[in-house]
């Protein structure tokens, strides 16, 4: 009998083409390459160099959503992009795609997003495979029990080049979730809070496994949060176990297996799951009942608390007080109650259709508070037109938000959406790092509730306070 | 790729922990696409004021960083954003090496294939260059080892293939490049 093997050493073992030895790491053949116009061209570029072409165009889908205006005018309405070198980006990944014969999804498809909601979406993502993207949210997709990791634009090249990647394998790391989330406490709370406890480096070297209780009970929308933001805590990657909440997302959708193909890949994706006695190289306890929810008051992801907490005060550590000092907070003060200038809901965490649900459940009925600005940026072109069938977006226009076409947006000042410098912006994104959403911009990373919440009060409001009252 | 097997610098030391990529090149500068003339952008907006002048009290712009090719940062450099452009900018600038406790593994990875040396050194070694900036120490790729002017050299751990390409100025995609039969053999079994 074979010894009991994590899920992340079943997908590891399935793509080995060449062994790793002490001399060279694996060869590990990738099946799913996703890419965007920010991090190719200096890939397609290599390729030019060398000569080569790309091996596999079948399994590399391009997008463009980092460098891309969300202004609808800029879009569809024949407006010139306002960033002359984002629209030479956009202009390069179109030529590239067409030279090396790859599929795009561009400006104006109406698949078009960010990669990482584009690509569940389409149901390209699915449990066992090995994903990649010059981009580091690439976790995301192994909230399908895929093995996903963001790669730099020489690795880009690699793939393209010959579908392959050299990598050491990673250590692994079991995050066991127990209980449920409490009502008002959502995916994104949960992942802040074990950034918070594990630290920004806390994973560095490993590939984690979320499981339990909590875990199980979550949407895959809820999944594909939390192991979006296992890059911020340092891991290579972050995986969940493919199970019958997850085969149901996938049933049906356009390039998910069909009719016996699908029968085959079901019975292959049951046995993915890690074995009974299978042993992961670190572990973590979390229990999620006792989580609230979290919100950000410093530079890095791990500098995060309950948000009925105060602020926190480290003697002794300059690297803390600057922080704080680039935040304008200080320690021992309520987070609950800062005033907020600008709210972003949106991005690859937080950018899906049921976060979008889930602000307008809290907006409906309110308008945003005096002199706050209100982003609302859908993750894709089809969460935007689901928005706009059920009506979520006549809820975030009556209140006063902005409503845009998809993209990265605000999460990355690249795009031409940004927060003004000393502004505060509670964001549903992933990064607080300085001048991450602009330069000087002071970010607070939240739930879409506690965003929304927010927009409305104009204040870091508890979003349970809002929903119950 | 030039070949490395030595880098004998002064060190220019940025004590901060958790330096993330977007510190060592704003999204904003991420519109190009080329790798080259990044340098300037290096670190922008901790180097730079509003109006695009030098600020007198980072490091980068006194005078003893000038010339510099080792790099001393905080604990966990490299972390966040996947952006190539980090490794880039920093070579692009003149650096060679960067020394640290830990090192993000995306980073890290994207160092490595560009002939930017990152080496992970010990609590005691790291606390003794945090203390002495512009320390001249030798990088030896030969010997794996990183010489402090106390006389004291420590080993620093690299895999081994990586060391390879960069001691022979190769790069890993011609490597991959001859596997192609195993890579097609592969394809076969699985189709």
């Amino acid at each position: 009998m074979t010894s009991p093997k994590t899920m992340f050493e079943k997908v590891w073992d399935r793509h080995v083409v060449v062994p790793e030895t002490a001399d060279t790491p694996a060869v590990l053949f990738i099946d799913l390459h996703l890419t965007h116009e920010v991090t190719s061209p200096q890939a397609f570029q290599l390729l030019r160099e060398r000569g080569l072409k790309v091996r596999r165009p079948d399994l590399t889908l391009a997008t463009m959503d980092h460098s891309t205006p969300t202004r609808t005018s800029q879009v569809f309405g024949g407006e010139p992009i306002t960033i002359a070198s984002a629209a030479n980006q956009v202009r390069q990944l179109e030529k590239n795609c067409a030279e090396f014969g790859i599929e795009l999804l561009g400006l104006q498809d109406q698949r078009r997003g960010i990669v990482h909601i584009i690509g569940p979406e389409l149901g390209l993502t699915q449990p066992g495979k090995t994903i990649v993207c010059g981009d580091s949210h690439t976790s995301t997709h192994g909230a399908f029990g895929a093995l996903a990791f963001g790669i730099g634009s020489t690795e880009v090249g690699h793939v393209l080049a010959t579908q392959c990647l050299l990598q050491r394998r990673p250590k692994t790391l079991a995050i066991e979730i127990a209980n449920r989330l409490a009502p008002g406490v959502t995916a994104k709370d949960l992942i802040l809070a074990i950034i918070g406890k594990i630290g920004v480096a806390g994973g560095t070297g490993h590939v984690i496994e979320y499981r339990g209780a909590a875990i199980r009970a979550m949407d895959m929308e809820a999944r594909m949060t939390v192991c979006n933001m296992s890059i911020e805590a340092g891991a290579r990657a972050g995986m969940i176990a493919p199970d019958e909440t997850t085969f149901g997302y996938l049933s049906g959708k356009p390039r998910a297996p069909q009719g016996a193909a699908w029968d085959a890949a079901l019975a292959d994706w049951r046995a993915l799951p890690t074995d009974a006695g299978a042993r992961f190289d670190m572990n973590v306890d979390i229990d999620a009942a006792t989580l609230e929810p979290m919100i950000t008051y410093g530079t890095n992801p791990g500098m995060v608390v309950p948000i009925s907490a105060a602020i926190p005060s480290r003697a002794g550590d300059p690297v803390f007080d600057k922080a704080l000092a680039y935040m304008g907070l200080t320690a021992g003060e309520p987070i609950k109650g800062q005033p907020v200038n600008v709210v972003f809901l949106g991005s690859c965490t937080n950018g899906r259709i049921s976060d979008l649900r889930a602000a307008a459940e809290v907006l409906r009925g309110h308008k945003v508070a005096k002199g706050v600005h209100l982003l609302i940026v859908p993750g894709s072109q089809q969460v935007r037109r689901e928005a706009e069938q059920e009506g979520l977006d006549r809820i975030f226009i009556d209140a006063g938000a902005d409503w845009r076409e998809s993209g990265c947006s605000m999460c990355l000042g690249m795009n031409g959406d940004t927060v003004p410098k000393g502004e505060y912006s509670v964001s549903t994104s992933n990064r607080n790092f300085e001048g991450r959403q602009g330069v000087g911009a002071r970010t607070l990373l939240a739930s879409p509730l506690t965003a929304a919440a927010s927009a409305i009060r104009g204040r870091v409001t508890d979003p349970r306070d809002v929903l119950e009252g | 790729m030039t070949p490395i097997k030595k880098i004998h610098s002064r060190t220019v030391v940025m004590p901060s922990s958790n330096i993330d990529t977007d510190q060592i090149i704003p999204g904003r500068f991420l519109t190009t696409t080329t790798k080259q003339g990044l340098g300037k952008q290096l670190f922008a907006d901790w180097r730079y004021d509003a109006s695009g002048q030098p600020k007198p009290d980072f490091v980068l712009n006194q005078p003893a960083a000038q010339g510099c090719e080792v790099l001393v940062a905080g604990r966990n450099i490299g972390c966040g954003s996947s952006r190539e452009h980090a490794p880039w900018a920093l070579l692009d600038y003149g650096f060679r090496a960067v020394v640290s406790t830990e090192i993000a593994d995306i980073f890290r990875s994207n160092s490595l294939k560009n002939g930017l040396l990152p080496v992970i050194v010990d609590e005691t070694t790291h606390q003794w260059l945090l203390a002495n900036p512009g320390a001249q120490v030798t990088v030896d790729l030969e010997s794996c080892t990183l010489a402090l002017p106390t006389g004291v050299a420590v080993r620093f751990p690299i895999d081994a293939f990586s060391r390879y390409c960069l001691m022979n100025g190769v790069d890993e995609l011609g490597y991959l490049q001859s596997q192609e039969s195993a890579i097609a053999a592969y394809e076969r079994a699985r189709a």
